[in-house]
């Protein structure tokens, strides 16, 4: 029956040669390549189950748990975080919000809930990262849609600016040393500029991400923990006022651009 | 118990498309951890795809598969709402079995 | 809690205190990266406050001078290691990251930035290309000199630079200073050729 079989059509193989010439058109060609057969799709898969489940000490699903939109809203929340929420008094990004529902609704403690934010890239997975798969993807085609007219929205905003241009380490880089021009690039990985509408649209819309380097599905709290890390400053922590002000600075200067996101990146 | 794949099967004519996205570490068997001690290979070796029990496609895979692995095939004939079934084996002995109705 | 209980929005001093200490509050220690990484000294803190824009005269007069001064010049004279090591140096983007090894490598990662060698086609773009650095500058003392203060520390010559200043905060030894000058300096360096 095997003559019946006209093409196997295609493997995903990570790694690429990159030509000198034309980068950036051959890596939004192996992109587009992948694009198909992303892989984010079965973190998606993975976070459905989750949120559908019902786990943690008082055995309860998502279900009842509000992103912003009300309670089990998922369809377009991403698109407004992150913002302020009256019941914690605090802004928080979607993960930040799902730590939140798994120690108040959940029943886990708080340190359970943050256990495993991002996977390690072998056989140990994250629940966060799934649940993030899930509900962003969610957020696909829904224009990104900051209010920031809370005091506190709009002070994690101005927060989170000053910690984009903020000099330290032992190599003095600031988020703006590599995001702060157009057309920049580190060895030959183009750079977005995020002082930039264009460049903060581009970037954030298309975070989270599955990693092919990696095998995983990453959320922005991991891409602001790997930023810092190369920065050389010490580790970010998960979920912490400083990320959240970081994410609201960003995802606020995304405005108006479609979400197009979980995506897939070299 | 490995995590499910996704299928899409999609006639066109008289023809399906099967795109199948699996869940699995694919390692390699020669990278070697931080000690320097080599890891095990542990990726799909086998995969067979059905269209109503009948088989339309059997591979044979080795390390040189990716990780979270996309397969993509068209095979003649196929009409909406017939069942594929998906099922890979790996170098452990471990399975998966999936299936879908062609759309 | 708002900052101030006033209808107008938080001063620029205000946010910039608050940023502070979030910011400190927001990092943990980990690895070799100490949450003293986040204590600026008198440069970082005001290119800081010119969030990317080119402080005025005063200020970046100011903060040449003090790193000027500040540099530590090879006690032997001599500018110029081996420029083979300064390759290798190059090359290398290990070093001071809390995922690194303490005890080593580090290198000075200068292809991230800059050109150097036009055998090594995998360069960024954020610093300028040094290709024939010394080939269009002259292979004089002076040069070398300059070369050397350069890496020793950037900021002593453009104030705010993005360039890490590799002697200054020790990612470099003086040694491996001398070997990437020699990279940029000697005349059968690939970046002469």
């Amino acid at each position: 029956m095997s003559a019946r079989v006209l093409a196997v059509a295609a493997l995903t193989v990570a790694g690429v040669a990159l030509a000198q010439t034309n980068t950036v058109d051959e890596i939004a060609k192996y992109r587009a390549a992948l694009q198909d057969g992303n892989p984010a799709e079965l973190w998606e898969a993975r976070g459905e189950g989750l949120w559908k489940t019902a786990r943690g000490p008082k055995q309860v699903t998502f279900e009842k748990c509000d992103l912003g939109l009300g309670p089990g809203v998922v369809k377009g929340a991403y698109a407004q975080l992150p913002r302020y929420f009256p019941d914690a008094d605090r802004v928080m990004d979607l993960e930040t919000r799902l730590v939140y529902c798994m120690v108040t609704q959940q029943g886990y403690t708080l340190a359970d809930a943050k256990k495993q934010p991002f996977g390690d890239g072998n056989e140990k997975k994250s629940d966060i990262e799934a649940l993030v798969a899930y509900v962003t993807s969610e957020s696909r085609g829904i224009k990104m849609n900051i209010a920031n007219t809370h005091p506190k929205e709009q002070e994690a905003y101005r927060i989170g600016e000053k910690m984009f241009f903020f000099r330290g380490g032992t190599h003095d880089f600031s988020c703006a040393t590599c995001h702060g021009e157009d057309g920049k690039r580190i060895r030959l990985q183009d750079l977005p500029n995020l002082t930039s509408k264009d460049g903060a649209q581009k970037a954030y819309t298309t975070w989270p991400a599955y990693r092919v380097s990696q095998g995983e599905l990453r959320t922005f709290q991991w891409r602001l923990f790997d930023c810092f890390r190369q920065q050389r400053f010490p580790a970010l922590e998960f979920t912490s006022d400083g990320s959240i002000a970081l994410t609201m600075f960003l995802a606020r200067n995304a405005n108006g651009a479609a979400f197009d996101a979980p995506a897939i990146k070299r | 118990m490995p995590d499910p794949m996704r299928i899409r099967a999609n006639v066109t004519g008289d023809t399906t498309e099967v795109r199948v996205l699996m869940s699995h570490e694919m390692e390699t068997g020669q990278r070697k951890d931080a000690a320097g001690k080599v890891i095990p290979g542990w990726f799909i070796q086998n995969v067979t795809a059905t269209h109503n029990s009948k088989t339309v496609l059997m591979a044979q895979w080795g390390p040189a598969v990716s990780k979270n692995p996309f397969l993509s095939f068209k095979f003649k004939g196929g009409a909406k709402g017939d069942k594929i079934q998906i099922t890979w084996v790996d170098n452990r002995g471990e399975k998966r079995t999936d299936e879908a109705l062609i759309a | 809690m708002l900052l101030s209980g006033c209808a107008s929005p938080p001063s620029d001093a205000e946010v910039n205190a608050k940023a502070l200490a979030v910011l400190k509050a927001s990092f943990a220690a980990r690895g070799q990266a100490g949450l003293d990484r986040l204590d600026q000294d008198e440069t970082q803190k005001a290119c800081t406050t010119y969030a990317g824009k080119v402080p005025d005269k005063a200020v970046t007069d100011r903060i040449e001078k003090i790193n000027f001064e500040s540099i530590r010049w090879p006690a032997d004279g001599k500018f110029l290691g081996n420029w083979q090591n300064g390759e290798k140096i190059a090359q290398e983007g290990r070093g001071k990251q809390f995922s690194d090894d303490p005890a080593g490598p580090v290198g000075a990662n200068c292809y991230a930035c800059h050109q150097l060698t036009p055998q090594e086609v995998s360069y960024g773009t954020i610093g300028p290309s040094l290709y024939q650095f010394a080939k269009v500058r002259g292979y004089g003392a002076d040069i070398q000199k300059y070369a050397y203060g350069k890496i020793w520390n950037a900021d002593a010559y453009n104030a705010c630079s993005n360039m890490p200043r590799f002697g200054h905060s020790n990612i470099l030894t003086e040694a491996q200073v001398k070997d990437v000058t020699a990279l940029l300096m000697d005349p059968n360096s690939p970046v002469n050729k």
